[in-house]
């Protein structure tokens, strides 16, 4: 990869080179403009940011907005902090993430290596399912729920992202397995594997990068989430997005921007890591589906 | 007794008929050979055979045992894929055992098995490593344990050397020969190339069309093709098919072939019964190896023509040197021995071994049988 890239790279000189790099550097200036501002303002007393001067470096620093925002800010009614609805965020998001990536590879497991009538207009019905518009699931959604007895659960809201996501993860499922040699799945045939064995012993363990762009995909967007959680959620179950809206939105008292500020990092801060640690296996997987075969 | 039995199979995809009434019979120990063009649907007989394929019509026995509707994994047999289809997560080792392993087989037992095959392949250095660490001839190889660990009925090939480069093909094709001659297991073997299905097989199946053309020994093939198909598919340079017409001279059949400068030439034809086709037009069927210079003619044959024909093209080929020249207005090919005297453009006095001759009918392109 790495070599035609540096066969093709446009020769440059020195002048326009720092002129290239100024302008890159002037561009992540502004992108990163925002997280300094929140990260700043999260380390000052209150006084400093209502005192003017959002821009400039705390003259006193103070990690006292974080550990309101975690343990002590008032949210609605109790003075909890943040931190309950940070683990009401990972019991909804991991249980959610992990059961619609393994539905989505079986999904595209079948619909690749298990031909069977109509699977082209099933595979279009799930593909359509990406882009219902969450609003107009409202509704529906919240009668299933009360059916199920879910309602206000954490489980509940689970369940309505395992739901939403599948056609996602079937998507990238689909078309990564796609490429996938079905000689390996005859082999395997031959060999006397089983359907969940062949799953499970040859597809699974080559579905890396596939997996990583399904998990950072359905991390992000069940965690960032605020309809569903602002619809479904009881009020002991609801997630991090809807209790930092509470914080901020609270009407009574001072505004507390400090704690607002260290409060939104807290928020962003899972998806920020996932990306870290994922990043670069997320464009790579993307990649793998396109470019093989 | 039968071994294995292709009983008037059909295979269609939905309208699209692949196959049409294959009768093939094999006994145990045999190697069979299934050869034909791109497309003409060897591989979907072969993985009929498998299991992997669906058998629209028609039935397929191995040991006397209907096969229709049986799972793969209980055909007892064992399938060698172009791709060589090696376990990418696995190591070669796990590869080789993990049939063994599907059929609940002690660790113990599939350990012997493993390291048996491994000795028998020399791949025994390999055993730890994964697939995308070998070349291309070692996958083959453990393709091929993977293959014979399981000690099946059957062994399947689909077109397992296509992969490889020339020398190596040529050496993995000597070895899988070996190989059956050591072990004398059945095989069914793919093929697209015609010389790999006459050096290996003790029978083949030459496949066109969906339709089967020929079944027959590897000579059987070669000597008396069924009709111009298999004449011209079996055989490199392939059989000269050229417009004749058959005459009587004397009370013996001849064959009147038209040369480079439209005069004609008669060659005798050995068949009395030709007399009976007087005046009518046929194909003569002549190898270019029954074409050569008169010192390198068959002195077995009890029927040697001449024929003066002006040489187009020589194409020298280190051992042999291929001539191209007019007849009956086709490019034919003869087959001189290397140090002959010729020269392009030149008339020479080609000797034709007309004992070897074969004759189809023009319309059916069907060979008249003697
Ligand atoms: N799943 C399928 N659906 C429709 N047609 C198929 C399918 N598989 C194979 N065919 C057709 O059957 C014919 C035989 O294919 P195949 O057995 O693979 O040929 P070969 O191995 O001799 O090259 C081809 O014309 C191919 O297009
Ligand atoms: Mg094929």
């Amino acid at each position: 990869m790495a070599a035609p890239m540096q066969e093709t790279a446009i020769r440059t000189g020195k002048v326009a080179r720092t002129f290239i790099y100024l302008v890159l550097l002037l561009f992540a200036a502004f992108y990163m403009l925002p997280l300094y501002v929140m990260f700043v303002n999260s380390v000052k007393p209150l006084a400093e940011i209502t005192g003017g001067g959002m821009m400039s470096l705390p003259s006193v620093f103070t990690l006292e907005p974080w550990v309101k925002a975690w343990s002590s800010a008032q949210i609605g009614v109790e003075p909890s902090g943040l931190s309950p609805y940070f683990w009401n965020s990972i019991k909804m998001v991991v249980p959610a993430v992990f059961v619609s990536t393994i539905l989505g590879a079986l999904n595209g497991y079948v619909l690749t290596q298990w031909r069977f009538r109509y699977d082209t207009i099933f595979f279009g019905l799930l593909l359509f399912a990406c882009f219902i518009p969450f609003q107009i699931v409202l509704i529906p959604m919240a009668k299933m729920l009360g059916v199920m007895g879910l309602a206000g659960t954490t489980w509940g809201l689970s369940f309505v992202h395992i739901v939403y996501g599948i056609g996602f993860t079937t998507l990238y499922f689909r078309n990564f397995y796609a490429v996938f040699p079905s000689e390996l799945v005859s082999a395997a045939q031959i060999d006397g594997a089983g359907f969940f064995q062949i799953f499970r012993r040859i597809l699974l363990p080559s579905s890396g990068p596939i997996a990583v762009v399904s998990i950072i995909w359905q991390f992000t967007n069940i965690w960032n989430d605020f309809l569903f959680g602002a619809s479904f959620a009881g009020a002991d179950s609801q997630p991090m997005t809807v209790a930092l809206n509470n914080l901020v939105q609270a009407s009574h008292g001072v505004k507390e921007y400090n704690v607002h500020f260290a409060g939104a990092i807290l928020a962003a801060m899972p998806t920020l890591l996932v990306y870290i640690v994922g990043g670069r296996y997320f464009v790579r997987g993307l990649m793998a589906g396109s470019v093989k075969g | 007794m039968v071994f294995l039995d292709v009983d008037k199979v059909t295979k269609s995809y939905g309208p699209l008929d692949v196959l049409h009434d294959i009768n093939i019979a094999i006994e145990e120990g045999e190697f069979l050979v299934l050869v034909g063009p791109s497309g003409c649907g060897k591989s979907t007989l072969l993985n009929m055979i498998a299991g992997l394929e669906e058998i629209s019509g028609g039935e397929i026995k191995i040991k006397g045992k209907v096969m229709n509707g049986v799972h793969p994994s209980n055909r007892n047999i064992a399938m060698v894929f172009q791709s060589y289809a090696l376990y990418p997560n696995m190591t070669v080792g796990e590869n080789i055992t993990f049939g063994l392993e599907m059929h609940g087989v002690e660790k113990s037992e599939r350990k012997k098995a493993m390291l048996d095959v491994a000795t028998l392949l020399q791949i025994g250095k390999l055993l730890d490593r994964k697939p995308g660490q070998l070349s291309g001839g070692q996958r083959q190889r453990v393709a091929m344990g993977r293959a014979l660990v399981r000690n099946p009925d059957v062994f399947l090939f689909d077109e397992p050397l296509s992969n490889l480069d020339a020398k190596l093909r040529v050496d993995m094709r000597i070895e899988i020969k070996k190989l059956h001659q050591k072990l004398g297991t059945t095989i069914v073997y793919v093929t697209h190339d015609q010389i790999e299905a006459m050096t290996l097989s003790t029978r083949i199946a030459v496949m066109n069309g969906g339709h089967l053309q020929q079944l027959g020994k590897p000579k059987e093939i070669y000597d008396k093709p069924n009709n111009v198909f298999v004449a011209t598919f079996m055989g490199s340079p392939s059989m000269n098919v050229i417009p004749a017409v058959v005459r009587n001279l004397a009370g013996v059949p001849h064959v009147e072939i038209r040369r480079h400068d439209d005069s004609t030439s008669l060659l005798k034809f050995n068949d009395m019964k030709f007399l009976e086709r007087e005046n009518q037009k046929i194909l003569l069927g002549i190898r270019p190896e029954a074409i050569t210079d008169p010192d390198g003619a068959d002195r077995k044959s009890d029927n040697i023509c001449y024929l003066e024909n002006r040489i187009e093209v020589i194409e020298p080929a280190g051992a042999d040197t291929f001539v191209s020249m007019q007849l009956g207005g086709k490019d034919v090919t003869a087959r001189m021995r290397s140090d002959t005297e010729i020269i392009t453009g030149a008339d020479f006095n080609f000797a034709v071994n007309m004992q070897k001759a074969v004759a189809f009918d023009p319309e059916s392109q069907v060979r008249i049988s003697s």
